[in-house]
């Protein structure tokens, strides 16, 4: 028998990371201050999280001001929302055959 | 192999899920809300039935100072709703960690405003026409299509309450005359209900 395991995504490994994931297939976009309320980690956290899903190409950043302040918005790449459909395929597999 | 992976493999499409869920809908809303603003309802239609029993009709300036008055009523009511609906899902918001003008919010209000928007406008017009017969069915019907609208964007559940205020809006233009019986039923009775079902599911425990 296969191990199912080594279809999981490593970089989905982090709850952290999962959970950006979640948040922005169902999201058209999110801003770094919405997504630090709904994972509820501090700002180095999240930012180094979101640097590790950048540099995979799963999701792309989008830099703008309103007035001053600058406003980041990440949003889920082609590539991003392939590999979390993998990943969730993955998990189902691992369900299923523990049945 | 034992059970463990499936077991974390479950954990973990349950974060997903609640994640994905979190995210999209604007999930701090409180079934106290709705109990708060129904007890505001049937207070208003009550005072309002009270009025409307001790009014002489036979006056002409009697109806208009009514009218006017009944305006007034209805304001005082939709904000003593609206206010008390806000606190407690302030309240709730602190708990699910959701903020109550965030961007799930926004996406919700914008989506009730635009048809409770058209319907007030539309039901003082009707009351301009003096065409008081609709008033409640009006109110009704487009309470009921904003709540539908804004179904997408909180609890599934509220397209329930949105079908009742629907079939209560439709039936009762087949019995005109009878407006505000059917507007305590939808604003009053089926708010309470359905806070109470709310609560009762997702927010007793807490």
């Amino acid at each position: 028998m296969k191990n199912p395991i080594e279809h999981l995504n490593k970089i989905f490994d982090s709850r952290i990371r999962l959970g950006i994931m979640s948040a922005l297939m169902v999201n058209e976009s999110i801003n770094f201050n919405d997504l630090k309320e709904l994972i509820q980690v501090t700002d180095g956290n999240l930012a180094s999280h979101l640097k590790t899903l950048e540099e995979a190409t799963y999701i792309k950043v989008q830099k703008a001001f309103i007035g001053r302040k600058t406003n980041t918005t990440y949003s889920v790449t082609k590539a991003g929302e392939k590999a979390f459909k993998s990943h969730l395929d993955a998990l189902e597999q691992m369900i299923r055959s523990m049945n | 192999m034992t059970n463990q992976p499936a077991g974390a493999s479950l954990d973990t499409i349950r974060d997903i899920k609640q994640m994905m869920e979190r995210s999209s809908r604007f999930i701090s809303l409180s079934g106290l809300s709705g109990i708060s603003a129904g007890v505001c309802a049937l207070a208003g239609a009550w005072y309002v039935n009270d009025t409307i029993e001790h009014t002489n009709f036979g006056q002409a300036y009697a109806a208009i100072s009514l009218t006017l008055h009944l305006v007034k009523v209805a304001v005082i009511v939709f904000l003593a709703a609206l206010i008390s609906a806000f606190f407690f899902t302030y309240l709730r918001s602190k708990k699910t960690h959701v903020p109550i003008w965030g961007t799930q919010a926004q996406r919700l209000m914008i989506n009730m405003i635009i048809p409770l928007g058209v319907g007030g406008l539309f039901t003082l017009k009707l009351v301009d026409l003096g065409v008081y017969g609709l008033v409640a069915p009006s109110c009704l019907i487009f309470y009921g299509l904003s709540l539908l609208n804004a179904s997408k964007y909180t609890f599934k559940e509220i397209r329930h309450l949105a079908i009742v205020q629907l079939l209560l809006g439709l039936t009762n233009c087949w019995f005109v005359g009878y407006g505000l019986y059917f507007w305590a039923a939808g604003f009053g009775i089926a708010h309470i209900a359905y806070g109470a079902i709310m609560w009762w599911k997702y927010e007793k425990q807490a």
